[in-house]
This record gives structure tokens, sequence and C-alpha cells, in this order.
């Protein structure tokens, strides 16, 4: 094919290019185009070799590290991770078992917990909005319109979104008065502020349209012409989310469901604020460790708390390849 | 009027029911910040929660005084300002970034997966670390270093995100053109890609300047003696809560939608020019 084109148009415009070599040649100099890669990638990538690799760098080597008066000295120890497994438990030295864990991985527990609680929720009460911004509303102005409502609380601040659960929660709190008056309890009840209850719900209410994006996105990829082909063939609408809607959005749910994972892993504001300090998250052990300057145990727990968090999107892209929506 | 055949109807009562739940979820998500716009006009002598005790702008008129809290003015220019720098430099490098993706180069790859880590790694992490390797090293942490670094990893990949986003749906040829005319690099960039890109360019610095206004937990141990405003406000929660607290947050909140508003308006404006 190739030489056939080569035979019909070589010589017509001065010489062009002949052979492989010459072609190579050739496609070399159309590629010096445009402005020095290496200019353009060098300050950003310093920038992140400075900020962000070097601090991660840092915490892998302080916590083998010693905790001294003035700060900490290079002898090289494993005292801070025996601390974190062997001291309180996990190795339970009584009875010489596994069985005790310790209170430092029992709140990684807990904090993991919370995340999938709380990312489960997320889905459930997001997905129907991405699914209805995405299928349902028809004019482009609309969708964009009603998405964006959708996305503001994003750019505005969790801590102050968090502050505004106070006056919902407590005791003389909006819900409470809500469900007084629609007589649903008859006295104040307590279970709402500073309790698992109503952290979650503030947790939800602050993330949950970190997933109504990306689901959005990968729903409104989505060709109608599929929808429409299987609506002839007789598909009724619960076998037209099965079989196409939901494994279509699902690398939209997993960078959704990724984004809010590693977020509420690492998250201590809101734990601080709707529950009074009164649960521990990861977050908060590593900023009391840091408090108390006992800075290579605040780091065994950071590598902990990474450690988990790789193993938790490492399992989200195995069942879902988000690599095509990238 | 086509006829109201059940096939209809079913869909007219499923759009119906999502349409209601959308209504929901909205209050849902600006519900208890309404609440706390309404109370932090509570009368003098009401408190944190309703019913209201009457309206004032008692609450607001403590906030300009600088007895009651700490340093505020200080911490909201201190903010500003680290949004602008961090906006700007966001800009910058996430459309130069976008524009070396443009070809494959060598480690393009491990590029792009280091910047999208700044997406992964809690602040709380990088806070850790960079604090902790300050200390050892004896720099005193301060909101234009420290703050400053950690605030653009946060916020680049998403500029980046948008500018690739940009140039994915570029025409090159346009570029070409101009360079058979034998337009040097410069000017290409100057005439040709800059105004085709500007709104991209404008959607990035939001994310910069909101992403880095009220960033908390990559702050925290990184401002150093100086407070920014979200550190200011969490500062605040360890004292008796006072309405004085929902004003400053309903302060901050309209701040931030003007900024939104804003950067939204000079988009929208832009994209219809590029054109």
């Amino acid at each position: 094919m190739q030489d056939f084109a080569q035979a019909q148009h070589s010589g017509l415009i001065g010489g062009q290019p002949v052979g492989p070599s010459q072609v190579a040649e050739a496609r070399k100099t159309r590629r010096e185009v445009g402005f020095p890669v290496g200019w353009l990638v060098a300050p950003a990538t310093l920038w992140l070799l400075v900020f962000l690799v070097l601090p991660l760098i840092s915490i892998i080597v302080f916590s083998f590290w010693t905790s001294a008066k003035g700060g900490l000295v290079p002898d090289l120890t494993l005292q801070y991770y025996a601390g974190y497994f062997y001291n309180e438990g996990f190795f339970d030295q009584e009875h010489r078992n596994f069985l005790t864990l310790s209170v430092f991985i029992r709140t990684l527990g807990s904090t993991f917990y919370f995340t999938a609680v709380v990312m489960v929720l997320c889905l459930i009460v997001g997905y129907p909005i991405a699914y209805f911004l995405a299928m349902q509303v028809q004019s482009f102005k609309w969708q964009m319109a009603l998405f964006l409502v959708c996305m503001v609380p994003f750019w505005t601040s969790y801590l102050i979104r968090a502050v505004a659960w106070l006056p919902m929660l407590g005791r003389r709190g909006l819900l409470n008065s809500l469900l007084i008056n629609l007589d649903i309890v008859d006295k104040p009840v307590s279970f709402l502020l500073y309790s698992e209850f109503g952290y979650t719900m503030a947790l939800v209410q602050i993330y949950v349209v970190l997933c109504v994006g990306p689901i959005f996105f990968s729903l409104s990829k989505i060709d109608p012409a599929i929808l429409e082909a299987a609506r002839d063939m007789g598909a009724t609408p619960f076998q037209i989310f099965r079989e196409i809607i939901g494994p279509l959005s699902l690398p939209g749910v997993a960078i959704g469901m990724i984004f809010i994972f590693v977020i509420l892993m690492g998250e201590f504001a809101t734990a601080v604020v709707v529950y009074g300090g009164k649960t521990s998250t990861t977050g908060t052990v590593i900023l009391n460790y840091y408090a108390i300057a006992n800075y290579p145990f605040a780091a065994v727990n950071a590598l902990m708390l990474m450690l988990s968090m790789m193993i938790g999107v490492v399992v989200i892209l195995r069942i879902v390849d988000i690599r095509k929506e990238l | 009027m086509a006829r109201w055949t059940p096939e209809r109807r079913r869909k007219a009562w499923v759009k119906t029911g999502f349409s209601v739940y959308y209504m929901i979820f909205v209050v849902f998500i600006y519900g208890p910040m309404i609440a706390m716009f309404i109370l932090s006009f509570q009368g003098r002598r009401g408190g944190t929660s309703f019913p209201m005790r009457g309206t004032s702008l008692y609450w607001w008129g403590k906030l300009i005084e600088p007895s009651t809290v700490g340093d505020l003015q200080g911490a909201m220019m201190r903010s500003l300002m680290l949004a602008l720098i961090v906006m700007v430099i966001t800009a910058l490098f996430s459309t130069m970034l976008a524009m070396a993706f443009r070809k494959k180069f060598y480690g393009s790859g491990l590029l792009f997966y280091t910047v999208m880590a700044g997406l992964m790694v809690p602040g709380i992490l990088l806070s850790l670390g960079l604090a902790t390797l300050m200390r050892q090293m004896g720099i005193p942490a301060a909101w234009w270093s420290s703050a400053l670094g950690v605030h653009v990893v946060w916020t680049l990949p998403f500029g980046f995100l948008v500018m690739m986003a940009v140039f994915n749906r570029f025409d090159s040829s346009l570029e070409e053109a101009a360079r058979d005319m034998g337009a040097d690099e410069w000017t290409v960039f100057k005439e040709i890609t800059l105004p085709l890109i500007t709104p991209g360019i404008v959607a990035a610095g939001l994310f910069g300047f909101t992403l880095s206004y009220d960033e908390f937990a990559r702050t925290t141990l990184l401002a150093g003696a100086e407070n920014t405003l979200p550190l200011d406000i969490n500062a605040s929660m360890t004292q008796r809560i006072r309405p004085t607290l929902f004003a400053l947050g309903t302060a901050s909140t309209v701040f931030s939608l003007a900024m939104i508003g804003l950067f939204l308006a000079i988009y929208t404006v832009l994209y219809r020019r590029s054109r």
C-alpha cells in the first residue's frame, strides 16, 4: 500500500522523502516543534520533588530514628514499630498469642471502618444524582447548571461546613425540633451531636460531592444509541442498568470512591469539630504525637496509614480498571 | 399533543421522582450552611442554636473588634495572599505540564503519576513529613514557604487535569499553519495557543485559588507563627462556641462563593471569545 502511494506521488512536488530512513529523518524534524519539554516540566518536577517526594521519604527515614530531647537523632531503631504492634497487645505477652490488637491498630481499623461506611453511603446518595444529571436532564445548559450547583460546595471550606453542622445536631438543634414537630419523638434526643450518627451524616454531607462529579462524567460519556438499541431489543430498564449503564459507569465510581477513601482516611478536622474530639482517627493520633514531640512514633502511624491506603487503592483498582478513563 | 401511553407516563413519573430527589439532595448539602447563615444574625442574647432571639448584627460586629478573636484581619489577608500565589503557580505549572504532555517524552508516565500522587497523599502526611524535616534542618515553617509548597502539590493535579482536557480538544493545525507562515515559537504561543487556552487557565486558577484558600490539613503544621484563616477558625473551636464563629464562617463562605462567581463569569466571557 505504501509502495503504491509512493509510486503515485514521488516527485510530484520537488523531492519527497523516499525510503524509511528519510521518512524517519523527516519525522524527526517535525517533532522539534513546540517549546523544549525539559524546560516545561523542570519547575513543576523540582517543586514536586521538594514538597511531595521529600516529605514522604523523610517520614520513612524518621520512623527509624530515635526521639531525643532536641528532636531526632539518627540512631536507627525499631522500637517505635515495636511500640505500635507489640507493647500494648497484638502479641499478647501473657497468653503468647496474637489476638489482642494494640490501640493504634484498633484506631486504624475504626478509621478504616468509618471510611468504608461513609463511602458506601456516599455512593448510595450520590449515584442517583449523577444518574439524574446525565440521563434524565436533556438540555446541556440545564445539565451544567444543576451539576454546578452540586459542585460549588467542593470549592468552599470543609471546616466551615463541619462547623455548620453544630446548630443542626445539638439537643436543641434543627434536627431535634424537626423530629419533635413531626411527632417522631416527644423529647429531644441526645444521640445526634458528638455521636457516631451525627459524625457519619456530616461526613456524607461534606464528601458526597466528590463522587457525584466522576460518576456524572463517566455516565455522560455513554452513547445514547447503545441504550436505544437495548430498548429496541426489549430490555427492561433494570436490565439496561445492570448490563450497560452499571458496568460503563464503574470507572467513575472507582475514581469517586478512591477520592473519598484517601481524603477520609487522613481526615481529622471533622472528627474534632462534629465529634468533639471524643473519637480518635489515625489523623488525630498523628497530630497528638507530633504535639508531644514524639516524631518517630507519629511517623510510624503515618506510614501505617499510608500503607493501608495503598492497599485500599490497589484493591479498588483491581476491581475496576480506570486507566481507560484518564 | 401525543397520547399518554403507559410508557410515557412511566417515564414522566421516573423523571419527577428523580427531580424531587435532586431537590432533597440540594437541601441536604446546603441546609446546614444556610442554617449557619441565619444563626449568624442571632440576637445579642441568643445562643448557637435555634430559636432566634431577635436579629442583630452584634456577632458580626464582634468580628471586626480586634480584641475578641486574635488577628483575624491578618489571617484573612495571609489566606488571600497565599491563595493568589497558589493560583498563579498552579495556572502556570499546569499549563506548562500539559503543553509538555502533548508529546511523548522520557519519564512522562512517572511524572504523570507523581503529579496525581498530590491528589492521593493525605494532607496530614505531607504536613508531618515536611514539618519534621524542616525542624530537623532548623528551617522555620511559614505560610509563604512550606504551606505554599504543599498547597501547590494539592492544587496542581486539578489544574493539570483541566489543562490536559483542554489540549485534548485542541486543534493543532492552527499552530502548524502559523509555523508554516514563519512564526517563531513565542509568536505561535502568544498569538494562537494562549488565546485559545485562556478559559482553561482560568478554570485551573479557580481550583488553585479556592482549594488553597480553604485548605486546613495541609496548613496545620506548616504555617509557622502566623495563622491562616482556616487555622484561626479551627483555633476558635477550642474556645466556647459563639455565633461569632457562624458569622466568620458565613463571611468566609460568602467570599468563596463570590470568588467562584467571579471566576465562572471570567471563564464564560473568555470561552465565548475563544470560539
